[in-house]
């Protein structure tokens, strides 16, 4: 008797030990417009990727006068997997929700399928480049341009550190035209403030190993000798090394000066929600031109969509200059990263313009001197090579 | 460009600095294995015994503070594991996966309750002068391998002493003897009037502690930030278990089979920086797909495992009992 009662306190305690969280089934509320969002992380994060989406989403919610807790459904953890994604898409759709962000490349597949069957919903899928006429679109962002202006804060670094050599924490290279077209205009950026200056870039070939960050920064810290250290990874692992080894970095997406106070230069970040806030309103005031309205997405430092973290004291004096006018020319739309003008600073700020062939780290042209910008197709989809200045060391 | 000595003392520096955790994990699954036991719940103990240990050091500014509670949360979590497994016998694997879920969610959970209020590890510097790196006189001093394996932090150290204790303990002393006895055979063991029971909670709740350590280590070499979605342990916990078979359930071995395991990690890291150091011995390391590098020391504990299949019952140490629960009514 005494075995069975054990026994069975077991299965109670093993019970309450699996039971981590209790659903709770949510209300219904006044409003019937509903925002679906579809994460690749945890909702619940406090950094990255999923995180700046969320605060983007539930800030344009505000903004357009939409309760997050009320109006906003999330499908979370949803891994880059069709049937998962589809999954994810049918229970939005079944709680009538009348927009679907999808805030990952992989899930491209399954929301393009899905905008055919469900053709009163839109579907807005983050970082893609599919799309139709009616109700799908896709949405991403010149964060080249806000690369090169944290260059051009390392490049005066390197100058006043008398350190040629600049590291690059990436998780792809050239596979991708995301991380190889942001390391190429860092890497413009440095070289429009050190011409000597060298990127020695460490791919990763990850997104999830906060450990490997770590190692490749130590890597090119210890090995490479680099004296400030880019990234464009996840976590903050990158400037803590630098913070810990006493020298400086460049973050990305979020302010990392909170993590690394002693090293931090800043950050190339998203304001995901300009966009989110403009698609939003346009879907629940006027759908039927969503395509028209709106369309695919590509904003830049005009738009306000992408931008630099503020500059911190650790970066020299003469590089809030050399950004102030390198953005303007940017803003009004007179000039571009990738294109044979090539903008030189001097040490105190002042800029020289001058025709520049755009040629990659092996020698071939890619642009003329004098020649316009490439397409912006090529930004997004195709570029694969590095520029000169770049190094891949792994 | 560093000079290519100085590449090969950092490339075994890294690999020293972080295979001391899986050190302390495999060690404290061998303590436990020891007494009978098939513990899965290691990288859940080790992210339990991380966050409490982080939090409370933190807290305290001190490593001491920091390490003890780490132990002690990790001891707690084996205390519930023992009562499932040892009291109630509840089934081992079942109980083993269910901690390792609850753990990483527990830890998971409180990094989020935390939110801004997440403690920053260079606010706590006492706690960080005292992970400064001693190096040991004269043998730090050794050309490339001195700074590489003589110049750690003091967790380092008591990591390697701490395996080395082991191994005197379960090999040389009457108390080890009679763990082993335990794991062997318990039926036996009672019948020579052993307290199995006694000797299981024991052993699962020390071995279950040096894991609680190893989670902490990871935390502080790590620097201490939560990231929302990636946890410190990373998957550590369940290669300890492998190392376990590796190491033959000898704590010595152990410290063999953490730098063998290591040394691969370490090349997936290392290979472009080696190919270009000595392009002539080397350099074909990279022309080989980064993502083999990667998979390297899941294939290596694969062929591991495989061979100590085939060699089995001839040299194998695994406890006889292992996994299986004992029922003094059965006897």
């Amino acid at each position: 008797m005494r075995s069975i009662l054990k026994k069975m306190l077991g299965v109670a305690l093993a019970a309450s030990l699996c039971l981590g969280a209790v659903a709770c089934k949510k209300k219904d509320s006044k409003s019937d417009f509903k925002v679906g969002a579809i994460y690749i992380n945890s909702q619940n994060d406090t950094s990255g990727y999923t995180y700046a989406h969320h605060k983007g989403i539930t800030t344009a919610m505000e903004a357009a006068g939409l309760s997050v807790k009320d109006d906003l459904i999330i499908v979370d953890n949803v891994p880059e997997d069709d049937e998962a994604v589809r999954a994810a898409i049918d229970t939005l759709a079944g709680k009538g929700c009348k927009i679907i962000f999808g805030i990952s490349f992989g899930y491209i597949n399954a929301m393009d399928a899905a905008a055919k069957d469900y053709p009163d919903i839109i579907f807005s899928h983050g970082t893609g480049y599919l799309s139709n006429d009616t109700n799908f679109n896709n949405y991403f962002g010149r964060i080249y341009q806000a690369r090169y202006l944290a260059g051009i804060a390392a490049g005066y670094k390197s100058l006043e550190l008398g350190n040629n050599n600049i590291g690059y924490v990436s998780a792809y290279g050239t596979e991708y035209a995301e991380t190889c077209s942001g390391i190429n205009a860092f890497t413009l950026g440095c070289l429009s403030v050190n011409k000597d200056a060298t990127v020695h870039v460490y791919e990763l070939n990850t997104w999830g190993d906060i450990e490997k960050e770590r190692q490749a920064a130590q890597i090119l810290i210890d090995t490479y000798g680099c004296c400030v250290i880019a990234q464009h990874c996840d976590s903050a692992q990158p400037q803590l090394v630098a913070a810990e080894k006493g020298f400086f970095g460049c973050g990305y997406n979020s302010d990392m000066a909170v993590d690394a106070p002693s090293a931090h230069l800043t950050a190339p970040v998203w304001n995901w929600n300009v966009y989110y806030q403009l698609a939003i309103e346009t879907a629940r005031d006027d759908a039927k031109n969503f395509m028209s309205k709106v369309g695919n997405y590509y904003g830049g430092l005009k738009e306000n969509f992408v931008d630099i973290s503020p500059l911190t004291e650790n970066v020299p004096a003469p590089a809030a200059t050399a950004i102030a006018t390198a953005r303007e020319l940017m803003v009004k739309g007179e000039w571009d990263v990738f294109s044979g003008v090539a903008l030189s600073f001097d040490a105190s700020g002042n800029m020289t313009k001058s025709d520049v062939a755009l040629v990659t780290n092996d020698g071939t042209e890619i642009v003329a001197a004098g020649g316009a910008s490439v397409e912006d197709g090529v930004i997004t989809g195709s570029m694969n090579y590095f520029v000169a200045g770049v190094i891949q060391e792994q | 460009m560093s000079s290519s000595m100085d590449v090969i003392t950092q490339f075994l520096f890294h690999l020293v600095v972080y295979s001391i955790p899986l050190l302390y994990g495999t060690c404290g699954e061998i303590v436990v294995e020891r007494s009978g036991s098939l513990d899965l719940g290691v990288e859940g103990t080790m992210a339990i015994g991380a966050i409490f240990g982080y939090l409370a050091g933190c807290s305290a500014n001190s490593l001491f503070v920091g390490v003890l509670v780490a132990y002690i949360a990790g001891t707690l979590v084996g205390e519930v594991f023992a009562l499932f497994t040892v009291t109630f016998q509840a089934n081992q694997n079942v109980t083993g996966l269910t901690i390792t879920t609850f753990g990483v969610a527990l830890y998971f959970f409180m990094g989020n309750a935390m939110g801004e209020k997440w403690p920053v590890l260079t606010k706590a510097d006492r706690m960080v002068k005292a992970l400064d790196t001693i190096d040991i006189p004269l043998l730090s001093d050794i050309p490339v391998v001195g700074k590489a394996f003589f110049s750690h932090n003091i967790l380092v150290y008591i990591g390697v002493l701490m395996a080395i204790l082991l191994w005197f303990y379960f090999e040389k002393t009457r108390a080890g003897m009679r763990v082993r006895a335990v794991g062997e055979n318990p039926a036996a063991a009672d019948s020579l009037g052993i307290n199995v029971a006694a000797k299981k909670y024991q052993h699962i709740m020390l071995g279950s502690g040096i894991m609680g350590i190893g989670g902490l280590y990871m935390g502080l070499n790590l620097g201490g930030t939560f990231e929302g979605s990636n946890c410190w342990i990373n998957g550590y916990g369940w290669i300890a278990i492998a190392l376990v078979i590796f190491a033959n359930w000898s704590t010595a071995r152990a410290i063999l089979g953490t730098f063998v395991f290591g040394f691969f990690r370490t090349l997936a890291v290392y290979y472009g920086t080696l190919a270009k150091t000595f392009p002539k011995v080397l350099g074909w390391l990279d022309n080989i797909p980064s993502q083999f590098f990667s998979a390297l020391p899941f294939i290596v504990t694969l062929v591991i495992l495989i061979m100590d299949s085939v060699r089995k019952n001839k040299h194998s140490n695994e406890p006889a009992a292992i996994g299986v629960n004992y029922y003094r009514e059965d006897r």
